[in-house]
C-alpha cells in the first residue's frame, strides 16, 4: 500500500488555493513548509516586537484548509509554521480547531530546537536573537505515535517533515539509510511547493503557466522507499522528467552528500523515470550515515541599512544615473558618522547580472533606474542619507524621474547575520519534548 | 567546435543558502553533458561572476541527471537577510550564468533545443 503526501506549502506567504487542490485530490498527509533562513529572520522582527509572535502568521490560513479533511480522519497536518515560537504557534492551531469544533482532536506542539539556553558551551555570541537547531523525524514520528492529528514544530529539517510520516507509516529503521535517504528525496522534491510542478523552471515555463490553476504535488510513497511525483488531476503547471530534476538539486550543495538531521542521501544514485501525464518515479536512492552532529543557525544583529531609487531616461540615461548616486554617495561621505558599505546597482544596464552582461561601450539603453543602497552601524546615520537625494531633484542631472508612488528612499531596515554551526545531537536530543493537546 | 551560449543548450536552476549561491545547470542529453562537463569548469564559473562572487566555487557532477552544480562561497553580499543586493538571494544566478559563451562540438551545438519564451505586447 502506498502512502499518499501532499506538499501544501513551500515559504511563509506562498499561495493557499493550490494546497487545497492537493487536499481534494487525497492525501494521507499534508505538509507545510513554511521556513526559510530569511523567514527565521523576519520571525525573529516579529518577535521583538511583540513576544507572542515568532511564527509564521499564516499558519491558520493553511490549517483552516486542511482542518474538514483532517476532522473526517483522511488527512494529518505536519507543518514547522511554528518558526522561533512553536508553543505560540500550538495555542494557534489548537484554538482554530476549537473554533472548528474538532473536539477530541490531537494538536502535537514539538519544543526543544531553539539552543539559546546553551549559548555559552556552543561559543554563541552574546547578542545572538535566535539560535536553532534542525530537528530531524524523530520527535515528529513520536507525535504521530502518540495518535496526533495535527503536528507544529520549529526549525525541522524540511524534508524531515516529510520523512516523518514515512517512517511511522512503513516502521523504517533509523539505521535503514537508503530508506531514509528515499524518505529525504521524496521530501526534498515536494518541501519547495510548486518549484517541482513547472515553477521557476527554466525550460518553457510559459507552456504550463495557467496562473489560476497553479498546482502544488503530491508524491505516492512506496514501503521501499520509490515514488511517484505528481500533481492533482486538472490543474496547471507541470510534473516532467526536467521540472523533477531542477527541484531535485536545488539548493544541495554536493549532490552525492546531501546533509539532513536523519541521514546523508546521494541523490546521484537515484533514478528519475519520467512516466508521461504528469508522473515522474523515483527509485534507487542511497544514503549513509546521518552527520555526526545537527546543523544550528545563529542570528545576530548586522547594522542597519536603506537605500534610493532614481530613474533617468534617454539621452545618456546610465551616465544620469550614475552621477546621480555618485552624488548622493559624495554628500554622505562628508557626514559624520560613516557608511560602512555601498551597493550601487544600475537596472536596465546590469544591475543584476553585474560583470556576467556584456554591455556596449555605446551602450544608450532608453531608461535606467539608479539603485543605491547602504549600511551603517546605526537607524540615524542610515536614515540620513536619504536625505540627501532632495537637492537631486532640482539641481542634479536633467530629467530625474521615479519609479511610482514611494520608490525613493525608505525607513531603515534592520540587517541580520544568520551563521551556521554545528550542534552535539546529545545537547538538543536531552531538550527534545512533545506537548499533545486534545481539543475540547 | 562551435560557439554557442549557455541559453540555448541548457537548463539552469539556482538557490541559496546563508553567503552561498548553489546553482544547477543541466543538459539535455548525453553529449551535451560531455560537453558542458569539458569546458564549464569552476575556474570559469568563478571568472565569470568576477566581483559579485567574492569566495571559491566548487563544482559536484550529477551525472544521472545530467546535471553540474556549482556552489560559490561569499557570494550574496553577506547572505540573504544581511545582503544589501537587490538579488539578495542569488535568484537571478541561474539565468546570469546561462549567459556564457562555450566552445562545444559541432553535433552537441546543432542538437541544442532550448527555445525562448513568446512575447506578446499589446
Amino acid at each position: 500500500v502506498s502512502v499518499r503526501i501532499g506538499g501544501g506549502q513551500g515559504f511563509y506567504g506562498d499561495g493557499a488555493s493550490p494546497s487545497l487542490a492537493v487536499l481534494e485530490a487525497g492525501v494521507d498527509y499534508i505538509v507545510c513548509e513554511a521556513l526559510a533562513e530569511l523567514t527565521l529572520a523576519i520571525l525573529q522582527k516579529d518577535r521583538m516586537r511583540d513576544e507572542s509572535l515568532g511564527y509564521t502568521r499564516d499558519l491558520p490560513l493553511y490549517l483552516q484548509l486542511a482542518l474538514p479533511f483532517v476532522m473526517e480522519g483522511k488527512t494529518k497536518y505536519i507543518t514547522n509554521a511554528g518558526g522561533i515560537n512553536p508553543i505560540a504557534a500550538g495555542r494557534v492551531a489548537v484554538q482554530l480547531a476549537r473554533a472548528f469544533g474538532a473536539t477530541g482532536l490531537k494538536v502535537a506542539t514539538v519544543v526543544g530546537d531553539d539552543v539559546r539556553p546553551h549559548a555559552k558551551e556552543l561559543g554563541l555570541p552574546d547578542d545572538a536573537l535566535f539560535a536553532n537547531a534542525y530537528l530531524g523525524a524523530k520527535p515528529i514520528v513520536d507525535a504521530l505515535e502518540a495518535g496526533a492529528d495535527v503536528v507544529v514544530t520549529g526549525r525541522v529539517a524540511d524534508a524531515s517533515l516529510f520523512v516523518a510520516p514515512l517512517v511511522h507509516e512503513f516502521g523504517w529503521a533509523w539505521d535503514d539509510w537508503d530508506r531514509l535517504a528515499a524518505g529525504v528525496a521524496v521530501g526534498h522534491l515536494l518541501e519547495c511547493s510548486g518549484q517541482v510542478a513547472g515553477g521557476n523552471y527554466s525550460g518553457p515555463w510559459w507552456e504550463g503557466f495557467d496562473p489560476m490553476r497553479i498546482a502544488f504535488p503530491l508524491a505516492e510513497v512506496e514501503s521501499d522507499g520509490s515514488a511517484v511525483i505528481t500533481k492533482p488531476d486538472k490543474t496547471g503547471g507541470m510534473v516532467t522528467f526536467d521540472t523533477v530534476r531542477e527541484q531535485l538539486l536545488y539548493e544541495v550543495h554536493d549532490p552525492s552528500r546531501y546533509l539532513n538531521p536523519d541521514v546523508t542521501a546521494d541523490f546521484t544514485s537515484l533514478t528519475l523515470t519520467d512516466l508521461g501525464n504528469d508522473r515522474v518515479r523515483v527509485s534507487g536512492t542511497r544514503g549513509t550515515p546521518a552527520p555526526q552532529t545537527y546543523k544550528g543557525l545563529v542570528c545576530t544583529p548586522a547594522g542597519w541599512a536603506s537605500e534610493c531609487r532614481v530613474v533617468y531616461t534617454w539621452p545618456d540615461a546610465e551616465a544620469k544615473a550614475r552621477a546621480a548616486l555618485g552624488f548622493v554617495k559624495t554628500r554622505a561621505e562628508a557626514m559624520e558618522r560613516p557608511i560602512e558599505e555601498w551597493c550601487e546597482e544600475y537596472f536596465g544596464v546590469n544591475g543584476f547580472g553585474g560583470p556576467t552582461v556584456d554591455v556596449a561601450e555605446d551602450s544608450q539603453p532608453p531608461e535606467v533606474i539608479g539603485r543605491l543602497a547602504w549600511r551603517a552601524a546605526d537607524e540615524k546615520t542610515a536614515a540620513a542619507v536619504g536625505r540627501e537625494m532632495g537637492v537631486l531633484g532640482l539641481s542634479g542631472p536633467p530629467g530625474i524621474s521615479s519609479i511610482g508612488r514611494g520608490g525613493g528612499g525608505g525607513k531603515p531596515t534592520q540587517l541580520l547575520a544568520v551563521d551556521p554551526f554545528p550542534v552535539p545531537r546529545s545537547l538538543v536530543d536531552a531538550q527534545v519534548r512533545i506537548d499533545v493537546e486534545t481539543v475540547e | 567546435v562551435t560557439r554557442i551560449q549557455l541559453v540555448d543548450l541548457c537548463g539552469a536552476r539556482c538557490g541559496d543558502k546563508g553567503d552561498i549561491s548553489d546553482l544547477s545547470l543541466f543538459a539535455d542529453d548525453q553529449l551535451a553533458y560531455d560537453a558542458i562537463r569539458a569546458t564549464v569548469t569552476a575556474d570559469r564559473v568563478k571568472d565569470h561572476f568576477g566581483r559579485l562572487v567574492k569566495g571559491d566555487v566548487t563544482r559536484y557532477e550529477a551525472p544521472n541527471v545530467l546535471a553540474l552544480k556549482f556552489v560559490m562561497q561569499d557570494a550574496l553580499g553577506g547572505g540573504g537577510p544581511r545582503s544589501l543586493r537587490s538579488d539578495n538571494l542569488g535568484k537571478t544566478h541561474a539565468a546570469a550564468l546561462l549567459r556564457m559563451w562555450v566552445d562545444v562540438p559541432d553535433d552537441v551545438a546543432a542538437g541544442a533545443r532550448r527555445r525562448r519564451a513568446p512575447i506578446s505586447r499589446p
